[in-house]
């Protein structure tokens, strides 16, 4: 892809979102948006705002790199992600419309009338947000690589300085149609280009992935690896090497690749001959196109890391920290039902989308298996299958697509956390939310420049297992529950968190270990999620004295429909 | 003289929103009433939900037959996960919603109609 059009493309998105954003501070500094749009925004105008921000660089990019790295156990990420919502919708959305609460923490304090439930929630929330914000400043600055040669740290601070911009001077968040527009910008940015590659592909004479061989280069390839990679070869390969490789440092040099472990520097060019095997990185397990095409047949332990992703999005996504404010645009809760229902379409025709990209970049980028680079893959194949102009444009499309899918995504994040910062953490008021807007950028950008180089959507599965090992009990039994009480709900909380936490934070800082403990601390949630759904119900039934002593109103507020004339209490969220 | 008695027996003597909102046995019994529908219709889309999503990994697993068979030129758990699988969550969905509003109106119905009689004939 030539660098003109895709820094075109990311430029051009990156300017319509800033002035959206700041035009639309007049709207929003008139009257609260929210209150605007909980009477004027249609069902289908709120479910693609939902749709817009849920939608991040972990489903534009990561989805399809992973499928590409793994084969079909990975089909499993889109469907959790939208089954998620199922569930959300079934034990949740209504309950949560008609608690009133605007935050997760709200709704701590509303149902269990604590303080100290509250404030672990808030805790929760910064972590949960933190580990979703740091793939997006990651592959962010992997995109901006990509397309315009720039450091790896360049993309993660452009994207946080617009999302600060943004968020301070008032305008993103609270513009619902904003967001609703990038639903279908991102949705477009896929599908278009997706029209074109399949009619290439049709074209190439439509070249399957049967075969009982690993990836090959089809032809002559020179791979550029732009960061530092080691790579493990299978085969003795006579190769071309301008760069570094192994300590050496060739001009374009002949070399011999013998079997085994190679470390390759930054910036080196190695051309492969036809039909030479693409060395994969370390670590990562060299498949046969059959055994890709199978469930259960790539990595270790592959059906307990599939029951764990099954766990950890099916229930995590209610427990997302920016999910939870925009049902609070609905009038009510039979509309935040409604609304969810138009959401699952949404997302399920989006997510039809990143397998088949998937599977055309193993087919005509396999050379990404071995630079790591798995999640470039929705924006290598345009340039690679179509070329010219086409191509270019096609290119820039989908990278501004991309750019709208950490801007949207990244914005919501920022604005969840920086209210919880500075209700629960600083003083509150507008100077508090302004610092708790720095805070929430600057700490996951730097933690994405300081860390090595993560799998966007690997990372933000850790996010959905810590979701749904703390949240996803305190809510599902906060609304079902009436025996729910603080001591169980702080234990059950504090034992997922802490497991979760540390599953993630072990996998993050050092990569996890191999066999079952890895597989383990990899996709903790298929153990984390029953052990804190077991400690939250196990101590609320040992401390049966300290039930909440409205929890009886709180059920009449959750429950019952809207146009019943009931007593519903008075609590109402703080405002910041 | 039956007919009047009988009426005061069976209809409660205060609106039942007020026997909720006063939190006695009748109001309780009532709001039990709702919870209970509305758990077991969210328990029952859940069991089916989880049959389904528990289940498919582990017919992969061991019917090899059935994850190797191809149907339409693509493989099978290509079909299901990357396909089919989607309409038939919104499926589900509207069948939630539907059940579950008509739970409430009929909890609403029931709220209206045990105190209303009396005023509309």
């Amino acid at each position: 892809m030539s660098a003109a059009y895709g820094l075109a493309g990311v430029l051009l998105v990156v300017v319509a979102t800033v002035l959206i954003g700041v035009l639309g501070v007049r709207i929003s500094r008139t009257t609260s948006d929210f209150y605007v749009a909980s009477r004027t925004v249609t069902p289908l105008r709120n479910a693609s705002a939902i749709g817009g921000e849920y939608l991040s660089a972990a489903s534009f990019l990561g989805i399809a790199g992973l499928i590409l790295a793994y084969g079909a156990d990975m089909l499993w990420l889109p469907v959790g992600w939208t089954g998620g919502y199922l569930v959300l919708l079934v034990l949740v959305s209504a309950p949560l419309r008609r608690s009133g609460a605007y935050t997760l923490p709200d709704f701590a304090e509303a149902r269990l009338e604590s303080m100290a439930v509250r404030r672990v929630a808030s805790a929760l929330v910064v972590l949960i947000s933190w580990l979703y914000l740091l793939p997006q400043f990651q592959s962010a600055g992997l995109v901006l690589r990509t397309v315009t040669g720039t450091p790896v740290w360049a993309g993660g601070v452009l994207i946080a300085v617009v999302v600060a911009v943004n968020v301070l001077v008032g305008g993103m968040r609270s513009v619902t149609l904003v967001q609703a527009f990038q639903y279908w910008m991102k949705l477009t940015a896929l599908a278009v280009p997706l029209v074109f590659l399949l009619l290439a592909w049709r074209h190439d004479g439509a070249p399957g992935l049967s075969s009982d061989a690993p990836p090959r280069f089809p032809d002559r390839t020179t791979v550029s690896v732009g960061v530092a990679v080691t790579v493990d070869v299978t085969e003795a390969v006579p190769v071309t090497v301008t760069g570094g490789i192994d300590g050496h440092h060739y001009p374009g040099a002949p070399l011999t690749l013998n079997p085994g472990p190679h470390r390759i520097d930054q910036d080196t060019s190695i051309t492969f001959p036809a039909g030479a095997d693409v060395p994969h990185v370390a670590g990562r397990p060299v498949t046969t196109d059959r055994e890709w095409a199978m469930p259960l047949d790539g990595r270790e332990h592959s059906l307990y890391a599939t029951y764990s992703l099954i766990l950890a999005t099916f229930l995590g996504t209610m427990g997302l920290p920016h999910v939870l404010v925009r049902f609070y645009t609905n009038p009510d809760g039979r509309a935040a039902r409604r609304t969810t229902v138009m959401v699952l379409s949404l997302l399920g025709a989006f997510y039809l989308l990143p397998a088949l990209y998937g599977v055309l970049g193993r087919i005509y980028t396999p050379e990404l298996l071995m630079t790591g680079r798995a999640d470039a893959v929705v924006l290598t194949l345009p340039g690679r299958l179509i070329g010219g102009l086409g191509g270019d444009l096609l290119g820039a499309l989908v990278t501004g697509g991309a750019v709208a899918a950490f801007l949207s995504t990244s914005s919501g994040i920022t604005v969840s956390v920086a209210g919880v910062l500075a209700q629960d953490i600083l003083r509150g008021g507008v100077r508090s939310f302004r610092v708790g807007t720095l805070i929430a950028l600057v700490v996951p950008l730097a933690l994405a420049i300081a860390a090595r180089s993560l799998a966007v959507a690997d990372v933000v599965g850790l996010a959905f297992a810590v979701a749904a090992s703390t949240f996803c009990p305190l809510l599902v039994l906060g609304v079902w529950w009436r025996r729910l009480t603080v001591p169980g709900a702080l234990a059950g909380l504090a034992t997922g968190g802490a497991l979760a936490g540390t599953a993630v934070v072990v996998t993050i800082a050092a990569g996890p270990p191999s066999g079952l403990a890895g597989a383990l601390l990899a996709q903790p949630a298929a153990w984390t999620v029953p052990i804190a759904f077991t400690v939250m119900i196990a101590v609320s039934l040992c401390t049966q004295r300290r039930v909440p002593p409205g929890v009886a109103r709180m059920m009449v507020r959750l429950h019952t429909p809207e146009s019943l004339n009931v007593d519903r209490g008075t609590w109402r969220p703080r405002r910041v | 003289m039956t007919g009047p008695r009988a009426r005061t027996v069976r209809r409660p003597r205060y609106p039942v929103t007020r026997e909720i909102d006063e939190q006695t046995g009748l109001g309780e019994a009532y709001m039990r009433s709702l919870l209970r529908a509305q758990t077991r219709l969210a328990a029952r889309l859940c069991l089916v939900l989880a049959v389904v999503v528990i289940g498919l990994p582990l017919l992969f697993a061991l019917v090899p037959e059935v994850r190797e068979r191809e149907v339409l030129g693509l493989p099978l758990p290509w079909l299901l996960l990357g396909g089919l699988i989607y309409p038939w969550f919104v499926a589900c969905g509207w069948w939630y919603v539907r059940r579950a509003e008509r739970n409430e109106d009929d909890f609403a119905d029931l709220v209206d109609r045990a105190y209303g009689g009396e005023d509309r004939p």
